[in-house]
């Protein structure tokens, strides 16, 4: 049981840290415009129309 | 998502002016951005999908001098930058244009780009009791998996863990519910954010105290996954109204109309409508709306004031005469001195009237706060009932000679406070919402925008609607009625189509290709001249006759040999009037026509529509009359209308709508507005609001069932963390299932 002492902290971190990626890509605007992202994935770049 | 905005912004009235001279110069709302680089906000129509945005940004960003294009495809704006002078603003529109895309500028101050911070603060406190919920239940499965088996002090410690999470991030959470609770209590007022704040409270109190203990029921995984459940229902909430705010926003920004002033030096400069100040000299072509009010000074025309009055006959204006805003210039150029900005134009009496009407509707309950009505006090009691129970019951049962042990006082207050948990209206927060949301959205798509909830729950119970005329049930736009021998009809229309009044044009698109007249003359307010040929008034073409009867807007031809031909006009009605009457009856609601036109042209549009009542010549405050009169009826009425003598209707009556080309003060008194030409979305609006009522009901009756079998469980001490759990999520699986119903249902017709 003693590896918990290890694994909560682990844990609870990683999910910090997912909570912030979120904090981070609601700050930047990511949600700003749900219905373009979807789309946008579609386009190529610029560069890969040649290849 | 894509806003049809293909009619919006345009003019109803009698006057469609050719689209270059009408579509603003964008160089007004150029800004100049933090980076020293000019940046344009524009609405573009028709982009919908990956390609658009792919052709738009690519387009643009190959004029020289643009450094940033970008297409938000949720709410159709497009951003571009530029560096100062390398581009001119109209090649941008006009770039677009030859892509196939209508763009219009936007006014910065009437769609100034908010943030959403509400919804950006919700959605961190979504994410905050997320995080917590998900991460006490790594503790939580454990505990209720390891029933028996795991040692007293794991378990505790586990707990310990739990509180640590759960209490920061509950108190951070459930600050919304904790600020409107308090809100409603300094009123003495109790809603639903009461009972979930006193839950929080309680249940985090309680568990600390159980885990001081080293008990086994601590509810740290219920009260987060609770918080987020009645988040997620605040959140859609909120973006619903969001939505629709911003979109009705983009709808008044589109018709937000630039203005030409005459600068000191005698130039002409483009200017916003916000930027108007008093004592301004401003040109007004034929077909633009007249931005503010204010007095001709030079010119002479005539006026389409439709929008204002109802009436369809245009009238003829000279210098000195009044201009309001929103009347639409119809032949000739005007030059006017604005006596008001646009902000304190002609709406001073109106806003009084408006403000008026909704306080009548303020006194509208929604749906939750019915149930919230009943929900808070039996629960409570029902609450306290249990504490007394297990208190004094067994004392009690012991008098009446039943062996019962003492359970104390503890056992009494965890059991009360279960009750209070379990019954914590997580699901009844999402009923209505859930439902909202999926209706609205759904109608969204189909060009109608609803306003907020309980526009819907309104729509869907009325059960008469009032239809202004002009500009509603009718396109504003006169047709020629009258029979007329073909080279009369031919000759006149040469004379006309020299013309950009209504009626002319109405003349030519009945009379259909020809030349034009060559030397004919236009004679402001009186009508066309060319050598013996005369078409217009009555008293300029063929005083030698008599006025007609019937009242109708009216053009003589004379070419001086044979007899005057009169030329007879009515407004055309929607295509689909008719058909949306006779739907609206099978829909059990009966239909009038209100219209501040003369009442013979209002009788003839109510025949042509397929209407019994109708009435003319009605002032706006005769139009809120009949709304007054109908609800002291105790019906219900829908009242749809555009223009600003509607105003004061549309925000009285019981649920409003407004066609997308209505003028700004009728838009923002309605519950909804219609994009598009059709009138058929209203009806099917209808449909689905009283299809979302259903829902919400059938959630509501759910929502009622669960605490029913739930509460006296919890009341009776059976209640565990882990039902408690599984029971909360449960309910709100089912009932936010439940709505999405709503979206099957279309899918199939």
């Amino acid at each position: 049981m003693n590896v918990m002492i290890v694994l909560i902290p682990i844990a609870l971190f990683m999910a910090a840290v997912g909570l912030a990626a979120f904090f981070w890509s609601l700050r930047s605007g990511q949600y700003e415009d749900l219905e373009g992202a979807a789309h946008r994935v579609l386009i190529p770049d610029e560069d890969d129309i040649a290849g | 998502m894509a806003l049809s905005l293909t009619e919006a912004g345009r003019a109803s009235g009698l006057a469609h002016a050719e689209d270059s001279e009408a579509r603003a110069d964008p160089a007004a709302f150029v800004r100049r951005d933090a980076g020293g680089r000019d940046t344009l906000e524009l609405l573009v129509q028709g982009a919908k999908c990956a390609a658009c945005i792919r052709k738009i940004e690519r387009g643009l960003l190959a004029l020289p001098g643009v450094s940033d294009a970008r297409l938000n495809l949720s709410t159709s704006r497009l951003r571009v930058a530029w560096s100062p002078g390398s581009v001119a603003p109209k090649r941008i529109t006009d770039a677009l244009a030859q892509m196939g895309y209508g763009a219009s500028a936007f006014d910065p101050v009437a769609a100034a780009r908010q943030v959403d911070e509400e919804g950006r603060r919700l959605l961190r406190y979504l994410a905050v009791a997320g995080f917590a919920a998900m991460n006490i239940m790594m503790f939580s499965v454990p505990v209720w998996s390891g029933d028996g088996e795991m040692g007293e002090g794991t378990r505790t410690l586990l707990h310990w863990i739990s509180a640590l999470i759960a209490i920061p991030a509950a108190l951070y959470a459930a600050q919304p519910f904790f600020r409107s609770a308090w809100r409603a209590l300094r009123v003495r007022r109790a809603n639903m954010d009461v009972p979930i704040s006193l839950a929080v409270f309680l249940t985090l109190g309680i568990s600390i105290a159980e885990t001081l203990q080293q008990g086994a029921h601590a509810y740290f995984d219920g009260i987060t996954m609770l918080l987020s459940f009645l988040l997620i229902g605040r959140y859609l909430d909120h973006r619903l109204r969001e939505q629709a705010r911003t979109a009705a926003r983009d709808l008044l920004a589109l018709q937000s109309v630039t203005a030409s002033r005459i600068g000191a030096d005698g130039r002409v400069v483009a200017i916003g409508a916000g930027e108007i100040a008093v004592g301004d000299r401003l040109i007004l072509a034929a077909g633009d709306r007249a931005p503010v009010d204010g007095v001709v000074i030079e010119g002479v025309s005539e006026l389409d004031r439709s929008m204002l009055t109802g009436e369809t006959i245009p009238q003829a204006v000279r210098v000195g005469d009044a201009i309001h805003a929103g009347v639409i210039n119809l032949s000739q150029k005007l030059v006017m001195r604005a006596m008001a900005r646009a902000r304190d134009s002609s709406v001073a009496e109106l806003a009084r009237l408006i403000e008026a009407g909704e306080q009548g509707r303020a006194r509208f309950v929604r749906l939750a706060e019915k149930a919230a009505a009943l929900y808070v006090p039996v629960v409570h009691s029902l609450a306290l009932a249990t504490f007394l129970a297990w208190t004094f019951g067994p004392s009690l049962l012991r008098l009446a000679g039943v062996e019962f042990a003492d359970v104390g006082l503890r056992v009494a207050l965890t059991n009360a406070i279960a009750v209070l948990i379990v019954t914590c209206p997580c699901a009844l927060g999402l009923a209505v919402p859930a439902v909202q949301v999926v209706a609205t959205g759904r109608l969204f798509k189909r060009g109608v925008l609803v306003k907020s909830g309980d526009a819907l729950e309104r729509l869907a119970e009325v059960d008469v609607a009032v239809f202004d005329k002009t500009g509603t049930l009718t396109l504003g736009r006169p047709r020629l009625v009258s029979a007329a021998a073909p080279d009369m009809l031919q000759a006149a229309a040469a004379l006309a189509r020299v013309s950009r009044h209504p009626l002319s044009r109405a003349l030519v698109e009945a009379a259909g290709q020809g030349v034009a007249a060559k030397d004919a003359r236009e004679i402001p307010g009186e009508g066309i001249e060319s050598g013996q040929m005369r078409l217009g008034r009555r008293s300029f073409a063929a005083p030698e006759c008599d006025d007609a009867a019937d009242g109708a807007a009216e053009l003589r031809f004379s070419n001086g040999v044979a007899a005057p031909v009169r030329f007879a006009f009515v407004d055309t009605l929607r295509a689909d009037a008719a058909q949306t009457v006779a739907a609206l009856r099978v829909r059990g609601i009966t239909v009038e026509l209100i219209s501040g036109d003369r009442p013979v042209a209002a009788e003839a549009a109510a025949r042509e529509a397929g209407i019994e009542h109708w009435s003319g010549g009605a002032s706006p405050s005769d139009k809120t009359a009949r709304l007054a009169a109908l609800r002291a009826e105790g019906r219900k009425p829908l009242m749809i209308g555009d223009g600003l003598n509607d105003a004061a209707a549309l925000a009285s009556a019981h649920a409003s709508a407004s066609p997308g080309t209505a003028l700004e003060a009728s838009q923002a008194a309605s519950d909804v507005v219609l994009q598009g030409a059709q009138l058929m979305p209203l009806v099917e609006a209808i449909d689905v609001a009283r299809m979302a009522r259903a829902r919400a009901l059938e959630n509501l009756r759910f929502s009622a069932l669960y605490n029913i079998v739930a509460a006296p469980l919890a009341a009776a001490g059976f209640l565990t963390p882990l039902i408690a759990a599984l029971a909360m999520s449960g309910s709100s699986l089912i009932v936010t299932l439940n709505a999405l119903r709503l979206q099957l249902r279309w899918s199939r017709t």
